[in-house]
């Protein structure tokens, strides 16, 4: 893109913002109550809030590098960098985000045919439908691949059977995308298949699970005779694994900081010079100069992987290692707000909101998505050729 | 801002400069240097001169090959992959960027002297045990229409093989810096035993003579030109200490594929797995910060600090890794002297500590971020 090119699209972009950003929309927040994750039982905080959302949604610009028939914008990756430029420079809301976003779309993008990216990415885009990802079991964790619920062929249909587990919110979702097993006698990963399951289907159901933090951002899925159709399988019956594989890509990367998260981030010694004595102790300060550069350093590889990606070079492997490195910088940051908060950081509000609820949350990062050591297996078989 | 990637020229030149210096100078050249009492090869600091690595960064009017601080830093990664002995860093990096700030007819010849391999510099800057360019001592007292060194330098690097030396000095009113020969009248340069077997010199200056036009740049404002000249020197050491480490690394990653005890490769023991991939996440991430500096410095160079100092910061504790774990997982042998991997341990230890240590960059970071 020329930059005569990039300045127009950009004063496009601000024009069309100011006109149309509504002012409550314009805080910068990012808390739990500014979050719009949409779906059919959606309530918005504010009638702002879904004015925002359709007007973005109508410009393609929830999903902005999405193609345009499918509800995005068409935008590369420098456009869209303006785009969210602008909306940072308003301290403009995210509209809109989920996991038909981040997870679902990008799969279907890769694996689904025609008609169902038709289908099913639109409404994703607008928000109307919400998704959640079912690919953990009881039994099948860092060992992914051996799920055990079981989808048996009748005719047209699958008939579904088992129990997931770590289901992030799917006691709110109206969709959950799944990994089921259609083949017991295969190698396990050559029996399973990606299947689109709607939550209103009868015989779905769902528990929270509390976690440490206070909060129940996860729940246990069972399955008990859920018919669902064979339309719905995304990709091949049986081959499955190799949309798990790349939606879990998508998924480390969002987990590792994601398009924003770590360069956006305002730098720990600003954090932590904010809290009252923060950084006096010489011994936490060093601590902190060390996250801060290693944050800073992954953050230029985040960058320099998108580069890659953009070439057409692809990162492929590679992207387990910026999910094992960002979530743990992500806990020891936390580590070292804790330490700077002192006795103040132990308290947490009713709501099991701010810094203590936030610093348990984070030891689940290098958890969810494949442990550090399940990426450290990967980096060591697939990258340095180690044997197995 | 260009991409963190090497443009095409740019891989070109790192194929080539590989192809070349594993012909000419893998580790067992630094190790025939060190068996022979030796520190500089005038015959392939020549060919360097002839393919156009030491005007790297010297303008096409001096001869140059002009290619940039990005360009210069993919060559001294490639010379830290095998532990090339030369004076590199301090001359074709540090002296020329140097030079360049200044425009004199001195500074061009001087410019032209290094891209046809004429000349070598040394860095007088140091004197204490840590690198502290604001806290000199040597002094540089007026006299007439010049001035009068008296002083001691340590750790220069290159010092003893060099035919100009770059000293920092205090004057009345600020600091001062000096382009000098190395055997002016009142210079004492003694070569010192360096634990990487490398050209560095303890330098003294007793009542050195020094006149207007052997300053470079203004009096009293030495850092106009010599803190660009040191940031493409740490830039260009942290690709230096990148490319060590990532010759060590692969050294180990080939050494568990083939080592068997308990009757499997050690490659197969996760113990060993997790530790070689966490090293070579380390080695990626800081790949980011030295391309993300060489950049900087070519396209937004009065604001590099930052970049530069993320760059020799994650270089040290990558290196400082890499030679501790290459030691560790090839066991007794890497104890060796016969063995490769203590060189690149030695060679970690003094870029360490050459143009600021971890801590040393580790303050100008936060500093540039708010603590």
């Amino acid at each position: 893109m020329s930059e005569d090119a990039t300045e127009t699209f950009r004063s496009e972009v601000r024009t069309w913002l100011d006109e149309n950003c509504p002012k409550e929309m314009r805080d910068g927040a990012s808390g739990e109550d500014a979050i719009v994750w949409g779906g059919r039982n959606w309530t918005f905080t504010s009638d702002a809030q879904k004015l925002w959302l359709d007007r973005m949604a109508a410009k393609g610009w929830t999903v902005p590098t999405w193609p345009v028939e499918y509800g995005g914008a068409g935008l590369d990756r420098a456009h869209h960098k303006v785009l969210l430029d602008e909306m940072r420079k308003i301290g403009a809301r995210v509209p809109l985000q989920s996991f038909g976003i981040w997870m679902l779309g990008p799969a279907l993008l890769a694996f689904g045919t025609h008609e169902q990216k038709l289908q099913y990415l639109p409404p994703i885009a607008r928000g109307k439908v919400r998704w959640c990802q079912g690919y953990s079991e009881p039994g099948a964790g860092s060992d992914l691949a051996s799920v055990q619920t079981r989808a048996e062929s009748d005719g047209d249909d699958y008939i579904v059977n088992g129990q997931k587990i770590w289901t992030s919110y799917a006691d709110k979702a109206d969709c959950i995308f799944a990994l089921v097993r259609t083949d017991r006698d295969a190698p396990k990963h050559l029996g399973i298949t990606f299947l689109l399951i709607d939550m209103d289907t009868p015989g779905v159901s769902t528990k929270p699970i509390r976690l440490i933090s206070g909060k129940s951002p996860f729940c246990e899925t069972f399955f008990d005779d859920v018919r669902v159709p064979k339309a719905n399988v995304v990709g091949t019956e049986n081959r499955g694994w190799d949309v798990a594989k790349h939606l879990l890509t998508h998924e480390r990367e969002m987990i590792s900081g994601g398009g924003q998260g770590l360069l956006g981030g305002r730098a720990l010694g600003a954090v932590l010079n904010a809290q009252e004595g923060g950084l006096s102790d010489p011994v936490l300060r060093a601590e902190a100069m060390g996250c801060e550069i290693d944050a800073l350093a992954v953050a230029l590889t985040l960058e320099r992987y998108k580069d890659q990606a953009e070439s057409g070079g692809g990162v492929g492997d590679a992207s387990a290692m910026l999910k094992y490195a960002g979530t743990e910088l992500n806990k020891r940051r936390h580590e070292l707000m804790m330490s700077a908060g002192g006795a103040d950081a132990l308290t947490w509000d009713g709501k099991h909101e701010g810094l203590a609820s936030d610093w348990l949350r984070t030891k689940a990062n290098s958890i969810e998505g494949g442990t550090s050591e399940v990426m450290l297996s990967i980096i060591s078989r697939r990258v340095l050729g180690l044997p197995a | 801002m260009s991409t963190l990637l090497l443009t095409e020229d740019e891989t070109m030149l790192q194929d080539a400069a590989r192809g070349f210096l594993d012909g000419a100078a893998p580790v067992s050249h630094l190790r025939k240097l060190r068996d022979a009492g030796q520190t500089h090869d005038a015959k392939l600091w020549a060919e360097m001169a002839q393919m156009g690595w030491t005007g790297v960064l010297v303008p096409e009017e001096a001869g140059g090959s002009d290619m940039g601080h990005a360009a210069a830093c993919v060559l001294a990664g490639e010379l830290g992959k095998t532990l090339v002995t030369s004076p590199f860093i301090s001359t074709a990096v540090i002296a020329a960027t140097a030079l360049r700030q200044v425009a004199t007819d001195r500074a061009r010849d001087a410019l032209s002297a290094i891209a046809a391999g004429d000349a070598i510099y040394g860095l007088a800057v140091d004197e204490g045990r840590k690198h502290d360019p604001e806290g000199v001592e040597l002094a540089a007292r007026a006299d007439g229409n010049g001035f009068r060194l008296t002083g001691t330098k340590g750790f220069v690097v290159d010092g003893g093989n060099a035919d100009r030396l770059l000293v920092l000095a205090k004057t009345d009113a600020g600091l001062t810096l000096f382009d000098l020969p190395a055997d002016r009248e009142g210079i004492t340069r003694t070569a010192q035993n360096m634990v990487d077997a490398r050209d560095a010199a303890t330098v003294q200056f007793d009542n050195v003579q020094a006149t207007g036009d052997d300053v470079l740049g203004a009096v009293d404002d030495a850092m106009t030109v010599l803190k660009p000249a040191l940031e493409a020197g740490q830039a260009a050491l942290s690709a230096e200490m990148l490319g060590l480490s990532a010759g060590a690394f692969a050294m180990t990653v080939g050494y568990l594929k083939e080592r068997k005890q308990f009757g499997v490769e050690i490659g197969r023991f996760q113990a060993l797995q997790h530790r070689a991939a966490h090293l070579w996440s380390e080695t990626e991430i800081t790949l980011s910060a030295v391309r993300h500096a060489g950049r900087m410095l070519d396209e937004d160079p009065a604001n590099a600090t930052l970049a530069v100092s993320l760059a020799k910061a994650r270089a040290t504790q990558t290196a400082k890794l890499a030679v501790i774990e290459g030691v560790q997982m090839h066991g007794g042998i890497g104890m060796t002297d016969d063995f490769d991997m203590g060189f690149f341990m030695k060679r970690a230890r003094v870029a360490t500590e050459w143009l600021g240590d971890y801590g040393y960059h580790a303050a100008k970071v936060a500093a540039a971020r708010g603590f």
